[in-house]
């Protein structure tokens, strides 16, 4: 019956809904040829009107030497400066206080020292991490600031020290130590005893050594040469950055080739000086953060 | 041509020839057009495309009283007194704690629900919740169609009100229709300005009620009243203001038709059996006036109850006529069937000449078989059961949820560290939760080794395997703990360690497991 209409005759006619179709099928279903709403229509308008207050407002056009700045004079520059700003004010308060305190006060205010801590972290990713590690674990030259060993001291006084001025750097409050000569380079001992002094060094931190090791020889090459330094018993003198040989942490690794390696060449690990580079509150709040890895010393 | 039809389902297969369709949409589009302000597109000639964009038609929705105009009253009124009157409901906390019932704190990152309070990390009770959202649409589409579209979605509850408001102040159908074609009168002004002003007051009040669940809403009131409230609530009250005067003023079905994705999956979700308010062709054709079928009758011919009077058309909300079928632009508020039952009792015919119903049923009872309602069906059980499992699996870990909590991250860098003294140490980084609003002493234990030393970074006291750990009301308290053993280990050792705190006062308990690594 519907058949028989003439406004049917196309093939694209919909007798259902009264309307045409696209002639698109799929599947077998037929898409109908619906007009959008005007409303639609004029909103799609009004949209392109409202990109037109993006040029107005925002940099838009680029001219010859230089760009439409915009109403707002916005810039991405500028916006992160302004982030900045508005994360300083947040902090204001306690920040001031981090840079007036002293780091005996800090780590006894637990706000503060949680503050300190917070602020350490990103300034230890950014400046330490890429010798000590992202948790200060160290490698082979670069020490584990996690373990209770410290060449130059490991309380919060002499960790700021060695951050602010570093470590045989060009600061001149930077401590130098005793620099570790090149024992075997230099001509000073012969390999033999760079031998027997390395398997003695062993046998004072209690690692066992060869059986053909001479300990009595290189006992005395280390009571002539190494003694000086690193003490009679090999524990070290942290005022002349010298390690402890006795205990169970390696800088440069514990085995008898490093040891000898480092006798032929000599040591002397450089750490750069960051009072330049960073600010004293800054200095304070890395202190605190490396001394929370829990090897610091009271 | 109303759009709703231009989008028809079809499933008209069903359907006797006996009404000519098409006379039927010539006889809507004639009469429907004489009522409009604006002309329509007739159906497309041969050589036509037709046109590319339509002019929205006005419709005048006609008052009706009945059943389901009742149930709409109804629900109305609970779900806008629970919207605007809900954040004024109170709920003791305690002094530490916000006092209002219903509370979204962004800046504390709460969630308060009467005696539920929900933290960030609980946000799968949200996602339970959208599951649950889901699948009761679901069940609610597989029983009787669209329940939510026609009776609970805010933008016909909205609508409805404005409607309300529209025929109070301009008059009904009739009277609005007529006053829509004089000229600009002082009266006509006057009745205009009032509608959009109490349009704006419910809009505003709206957006009013909107930022009082973010913010305890006594004080919020009082600062918004002596604009001392922060910008960004002004700001939302706005917004809101906008969206609801533009979308339940103006837009109203147009919302439905073309920019709410719900009716396309409904329409892809439905089957045959579900009820849908549908249109009883079988009882209603062939339709004619109330003489012409009494005539009929009396010859006995047969002859339809639809005495083709338009009311179910003059009060659809969406303008559509549910006798063309099932429809997209048909949100089934069931107000055609109110307006049909007051002609049909007028007439003395039976009621429900369009009912809640299904094409099935109309099939049967056109071949003489009693009609067949399956609300029990593979569908609807199955969303029923989705719905109880996931209430089931909510309310047990809501009866159950800990008001305390630990959490353990291992150190990446270094693994472990080896003491000058030969000890070996993990150091962890320690989460421990208190959800309760009192604050809480902890005993925090650490077991898995023989010979284990805790250590608190920045505590002094603790040393054994013990230390205890104060954390403030609704709170969680971050430390650094170092683990620390003189055992031997087994070669890239990874032993089991557990983590637990115990409340010193109550003894509740968590725990947690990681691992202490060695070389």
């Amino acid at each position: 019956m519907l058949d028989s209409n003439p406004a049917d005759q196309r093939p694209d006619f919909d007798p259902v809904t009264g309307t045409t179709t696209t002639g698109h099928v799929w599947d077998g279903i037929r898409e109908l040829n619906t007009p959008l709403p005007r409303w639609w229509l004029w909103l799609f308008y009004a949209t392109i009107l409202w990109s037109v207050g993006y040029w107005i407002v925002y940099p838009s056009w680029p001219l010859m030497s230089s760009y439409t700045t915009g109403a707002f004079h916005w810039q991405s520059r500028n916006a992160v400066l302004s982030d900045l700003e508005g994360l300083k004010a947040q902090r204001g308060p306690l920040a001031d206080k981090l840079a007036a305190a002293s780091l005996q006060e800090i780590a006894s205010d637990p706000l503060l020292n949680d503050f300190a801590r917070a602020q350490g972290r990103p300034a230890f990713a950014e400046n330490c991490a890429p010798c000590h590690g992202a948790g200060g674990g160290g490698g082979r030259g670069y020490p584990n600031l996690n373990d209770d060993e410290w060449i130059w001291g490991g309380s919060l006084e002499e960790i700021a020290q060695t951050i602010r001025h570093g470590i045989r750097s060009a600061d001149a409050d930077a401590r130098q130590g005793a620099a570790m000569p090149a024992f075997g380079r230099d001509g000073i001992l012969k390999r033999a005893d760079v031998d027997n002094v390395a398997d003695y060094v062993r046998s004072l931190a209690g690692l066992p050594v060869g059986a053909n090791a001479n300990l009595a020889a290189g006992k005395k090459v280390f009571a002539d040469n190494c003694a000086v330094c690193h003490g009679d018993a090999g524990k070290g003198k942290r005022e002349l950055g010298a390690p402890n040989l006795s205990d169970a942490i390696w800088l440069y690794g514990a085995d008898k080739a490093a040891i000898a390696e480092g006798v032929w060449n000599g040591r002397g690990g450089v750490m750069p000086a960051w009072a330049g580079r960073l600010d004293d509150a800054t200095i304070k709040a890395l202190a605190i953060y490396v001394h929370s890895f829990g090897g610091g010393e009271r | 041509m109303c759009p709703g039809r231009d989008i028809a389902l079809a499933p008209h297969q069903a359907r006797p020839a006996t009404p000519p369709l098409l006379e039927l949409v010539k006889a809507a589009a004639s009469t429907t057009s004489s009522a409009e302000t604006s002309p329509r597109p007739d159906i497309p000639g041969p050589d036509d495309e037709g046109p590319l964009y339509v002019a929205r038609r006005k419709i005048y929705p006609q008052r009706v009283k009945g059943t389901y105009r009742t149930i709409k009253w109804t629900v109305l009124l609970v779900t806008l007194g629970i919207y605007y009157g809900l954040p004024f409901v109170r709920w003791d906390r305690g002094p530490d704690a916000p006092s209002q019932a219903v509370l979204i704190d962004f800046p504390n990152r709460r969630f308060y629900f009467f005696f539920i309070e929900i933290w960030p990390q609980e946000i799968y009770y949200l996602t339970g919740l959208l599951i649950l959202a889901a699948m009761t649409l679901f069940l609610m589409n597989a029983v009787a169609g669209r329940v939510w579209c026609g009776y609970l979605c805010p933008q016909t509850v909205w609508t409805d009100l404005f409607q309300t408001i529209e025929r109070w102040t301009e008059g009904d159908r009739r009277e609005h229709l007529l006053r829509d074609r004089e000229p600009w009168t002082i009266q006509r002004l006057g009745r205009s300005a009032a509608k959009h002003f109490l349009w704006l007051m419910v809009a505003w009040w709206t957006g009013g009620a909107w930022v009082l669940y973010f913010a305890d809403a006594p004080t919020l009131v009082k600062e918004l009243a002596t604009f001392e409230a922060p910008v960004v609530a002004y700001a939302w009250i706005g917004i809101l203001t906008f969206t609801t005067y533009a979308l339940a003023g103006h837009m109203r079905e147009q919302v439905c038709l073309y920019m709410c994705p719900w009716p396309r999956i409904q329409a892809a979700l439905t089957d045959e059996y579900a009820l849908n308010v549908t249109y009883r062709y079988d009882r209603g054709e062939p339709r004619g006036s109330v003489k012409k079928s009494a005539a009929l009758r009396a010859q006995g011919n047969p002859a339809g109850d639809c005495v083709d009077c338009y009311q179910c058309v003059y009060v659809c909300p969406t303008g559509i006529d549910i006798r063309n079928g099932p429809n997209l632009g048909c949100i089934q508020c069931g107000l055609c069937i109110d307006a049909c039952d007051a002609v049909m009792a007028k007439i003395d015919r039976p009621a429900r000449l369009i009912a809640y119903d299904t094409d099935i049923n109309i099939r049967r009872r056109q071949e003489g078989k009693p009609a067949r309602y399956e609300i029990v069906r593979m569908r609807t059980v199955f969303y029923a059961a989705i719905i109880a499992v996931v209430a089931a699996v909510m309310l047990y870990t809501l009866a159950t949820r800990r008001s305390e909590g630990i959490s353990v991250i291992h150190d990446r860098n270094p693994i472990f560290v080896r003491l000058s003294d030969g000890e070996l140490r993990n150091g962890f980084t320690l989460r421990i939760l208190n959800k309760s609003l009192e604050r809480r002493n902890f005993v925090l234990t650490v077991d898995g080794l023989a010979d284990i030393d805790l250590k608190i970074v920045g505590d002094t006291v603790t040393t054994g395997p013990m230390a205890v750990i104060t954390v403030g009301p609704d709170q969680t308290y971050e430390l650094r703990a170092l683990v620390s053993t003189y055992s031997s280990l087994p070669p890239a050792a990874s032993i089991p360690l557990t983590f637990r705190i115990t409340d010193a006062k109550t003894g509740e308990r968590a725990s947690t497991v990681d691992h202490f690594r060695g070389p």
